[in-house]
């Protein structure tokens, strides 16, 4: 069964004024237990209103959203829990910090929960070693510490809520090369440990392409398609349509096969094309 | 949402009174709140209500945006008439209980006080109505420069002012973002016991004020890359020009002020 | 051509609030020179020091040791202060906090208004500046209307109405989309070519850098690489080493090359890539 799913789902803004819009139109899909998904799509193609959807900020005009094959909205008493259970860290996340120390701001979700002293200081210590904080710093002001440090304690802040859906909208945004390895590696190791479902939101064809099992696409309110990695960016002449872009990588394939060399695969990663133009080479050489 | 919220209360149009010169609108609003004063019976009242509603038609604005404006203090308009209502003990008694006594004099006094301020608020109401609270602090600051010879900061408080309105929409868009983010960390600020829901807002107010005052410093920053340095020397982009409709309309309600005088002295 | 920046030996250290800890020195001896005209783009990761050198070139920083001469003006010449911040703009990240007014026009009319320009030449000015930035239909609207790009490309008309020689953009695009990326971008190389404006795009994308005249790049508070975009990007170790991106395709010469192919790292774009590839197969 799916983890998460979401039926018809289908969201206006400012019902019955001259602003109303459409942000999310009959979206359906489903997201299985520990996958991870890259999420693309313009501003404004209702990708933000859809996740905002899945931790039940956001109560859909119609439709369904299914935690574990249950309707969310069922019991509205039981939305908070729905929000342990699928963790979503906004965009620019740092400027919600508000503790005097990183410990305590990362302790505040689990706070909330309700949890005891013991299992808290548990959660804490673990994501900050997973979001690669080191111990010394949980003690410091959050607000000493560099922009890529902050984004961690605040990313670290919802994951020690151990939520078993983790949704990060766009989490390197504005961070420099480094800064955004950095995250990106260990989300991903986060990830393999606890096998947890993870969403990513970004608008970097290039990330997207190095951790994604599959890639939701939104545009215009619609889900433009939710599918394996591969197939999306198959797709390539239709992403650029919907203006979006692939990896440049994998335009460049797109030219060699204008230009008549066509290796029949698609793409995505610099080490693949090495490695595939290398093997290329060398049957070439036999032959 | 948050975000639903107007500020400033503005709504845009092409009448006769938007386009009427803004200095001249807070001078006439001045000459009309001294018109509601001075008349002191009930013919006054008609002729100040006749500018108002007058005034109102010109601006094309629906009625029932202005009965908006004084539904707020309507708890207010029912304390002032009761207590003109039992504490007036002249004129004839018309009934009376216990220790409460209802005159003539008093019911009229009630209802003259909650005509005076309806017609108070509907009309300068008026002025945020129809001018964009930029233009009002525009205005406002040319009104007051003459003030700016015995040194009160006149440039710098509509400097301020005209930030603090383009910020407006950006932080509360920004608190919207904080409240929805923290939501998401369990914290409860719609629902929960008050205790809860105080030490919740902590967690909104404090990122908040972080975020207003890294804004505040790239601000300035990017003001004196702008070559700002106060108001001496300024020239300003947005003309204020008086055309004879201003002057006329000012004339006209003059004329009110003078009517209401004459009436109030004859009656 | 004509030098607009000249910096020499430039040292710069921030006063710490405690007397007891040392000033940090954020930039460490800096040797620039930038001609008139040019689009030259500064790289490093954050914390290098580029935003710092920026702010020299507009003196809201002033040197510790050194000097920083804009179009002739020593920038610690503190009378010709406003001359010199006319001469040489400044557009900032984030867009939303360098807008001042609620309206588009006034905003972009704010320097002028400060400048005290008499009111005919500054309506024509700021109807001149939107219209090169694109935004004219929007100049009535408020600001908080706009997309990122929109107001970003309302800033750069802000400063374009001062009729700037050069202007210098701090990661103008670090909070934007790719949709306003671009059209940020497009704005700022039409206002290099029609307009003959230098710019100095401080920036972490190297994608953005590939398209300039000239790369400098900075780590440590030092200029460590200063060429043309495709022979920056060769060097590959080089700038991962500082923790800087190349563009994909030069990364995939350079691997290429690294396993005995036949290819030059000095690659930057889609075409040349494919190019060269298509060369390897057919020798």
């Amino acid at each position: 069964m799916a983890i998460l799913e979401t039926q018809e789902l289908t969201y206006t803004y400012s019902v019955g004024t001259p602003f109303e819009k459409t942000a999310v139109d009959h979206v359906s899909l489903k997201i299985e237990e520990g996958e991870m998904i890259g999420v693309m799509g313009h501003t404004g193609s209702g990708k933000s209103t859809l996740i905002q959807h899945f931790n039940g900020l956001l109560k859909p005009t119609s439709g369904k959203v299914l935690l574990d094959g249950k309707d969310i909205w069922a019991d509205k008493d039981k939305i908070r829990d729905v929000r342990f259970k699928v963790g979503l860290v906004f965009q620019y996340p740092e400027y919600q910090i508000f503790e005097e120390t990183v410990y305590k701001d990362i302790a505040f979700g689990p706070k909330n929960m309700g949890l005891d002293e013991a299992e808290i200081k548990r959660r804490v210590y673990e994501t900050a070693h997973d979001i690669g904080l080191s111990e010394e710093l949980l003690e410091r002001s959050p607000f000493e510490l560099s922009g890529g440090q902050k984004r961690r304690v605040a990313i670290a802040g919802v994951m020690a809520m151990e939520p078993r859906v983790l949704i990060l909208d766009e989490p390197t945004a504005g961070l420099d090369p480094a800064g955004r390895d950095k995250i990106l590696d260990h989300i991903k190791s986060y990830h393999e440990r606890t096998k947890n479902t993870i969403l990513i939101v970004s608008h970097s064809m290039e990330d997207i392409a190095t951790f994604a099992d599959r890639i939701l696409v939104m545009s215009k309110a619609k889900l433009f398609c939710c599918d394996e990695t591969v197939k999306v960016f198959a797709r390539a002449d239709e992403i650029s349509r919907i203006g979006l872009d692939v990896p440049q990588i994998t335009r460049v394939f797109g030219e060699l096969k204008r230009r008549g060399l066509d290796f029949g695969k698609e793409v995505y990663t610099v080490g693949y094309a090495r490695d595939l133009l290398l093997r290329q080479l060398k049957e070439r050489e036999v032959r | 949402m948050l975000r639903d919220i107007t500020i400033g209360q503005y709504f845009p149009g092409n009448s006769v009174i938007h386009r009427l010169d803004p200095r001249f609108k807070i001078i006439i609003t001045i000459i009309y709140i001294v018109m509601l004063f001075t008349g002191d019976n009930f013919l006054c009242l008609a002729v100040g209500a006749v500018f108002t509603f007058g005034a109102i038609l010109l601006s094309r604005i629906p009625l029932k945006m202005f009965f908006k404006s004084v539904k707020p203090l309507f708890i207010f308009l029912i304390i002032t008439s009761l207590i003109n209502l039992l504490f007036m003990s002249r004129g004839d008694v018309l009934f009376e209980w216990k220790f409460i006594k209802i005159t003539d004099e008093g019911l009229t006094t009630s209802a003259f006080m909650v005509i005076r301020i309806v017609l108070l608020i509907m009309g300068t109401s008026l002025l945020t109505y129809t001018t964009s609270p930029i233009t009002l602090t525009d205005a406002i600051e040319r009104l007051l420069s003459p003030l700016r010879k015995i040194k009160f900061p006149v440039h710098e408080l509509a400097m301020m002012m005209s930030i603090a309105l383009r910020f407006i929409p950006t932080l509360i868009e920004e608190t919207d973002k904080i409240m929805s983010a923290q939501k998401a960390r369990g914290a409860e600020i719609d629902t929960g016991s008050f205790a809860v829901r105080a030490k919740n807002l902590v967690s909104i107010l404090v990122p908040l004020f972080i975020s207003a005052f890294r804004r505040a410093d790239e601000l300035a920053t990017a003001m004196e890359c702008r070559c700002y340095h106060g108001g001496e020397g300024r020239t300003r982009l947005r003309q204020l020009r008086s055309a004879p409709r201003d002057y006329i309309a000012l004339a006209v309600t003059v004329l009110f002020l003078a009517a209401v005088i004459v009436l109030g002295k004859l009656f | 051509m004509e030098n607009i920046i000249e910096i020499k030996g430039l040292h710069f250290s921030y006063e710490s609030d405690d007397a007891e800890k040392k000033p940090v020195e954020v930039l460490k001896g800096i040797d620039l020179d930038i001609k008139q005209g040019e689009f030259v783009a500064v790289l490093g990761h954050n914390g290098c020091g580029k935003s710092t050198l920026a702010k020299h070139l507009n003196a809201i920083l002033l040197p510790t040791e050194g000097t920083v001469i804009v179009d002739g003006i020593d920038t610690k010449d503190n009378e010709k202060l406003f001359d010199l911040r006319q001469r040489a703009g400044m557009v900032f990240q984030n867009p939303d906090n360098q807008i001042v007014s609620s309206v588009v026009e006034e905003d972009v009319a704010f320097a002028l208004e400060n400048l005290g320009v008499p009111y005919e030449e500054m309506r024509r000015r700021v109807d001149d500046s939107l219209k090169a930035v694109g935004m004219y239909d929007y100049r009535l609207h408020s600001p908080s209307q706009l997309s990122g790009g929109q107001k970003q490309r309302v800033a750069i008309a802000g400063i374009i109405a001062m009729e700037p020689k050069c202007i210098i953009l701090d990661e103008p695009t670090a909070m934007l989309d790719p949709q306003g990326r671009k059209e940020v971008l497009a704005t700022i190389h039409r206002m290099n070519r029609e307009k003959g404006i230098t710019i100095v795009l401080i920036t972490h994308y190297m994608d953005e850098a590939a398209d300039c005249d000239r790369v400098v790049v900075m780590d440590k508070g030092m200029v460590v690489l200063d060429n043309v975009p495709a022979k920056v990007f060769s060097q590959v170790d080089k700038l991962k080493a500082i923790g800087l991106d190349v563009p994909q395709v030069t990364e995939l010469a350079w691997e290429l090359l690294k396993a005995g192919c036949d290819i030059s790292p000095e690659i930057i774009s889609e075409e040349e890539c494919a190019a060269a590839i298509e060369k390897l197969f057919n020798s």
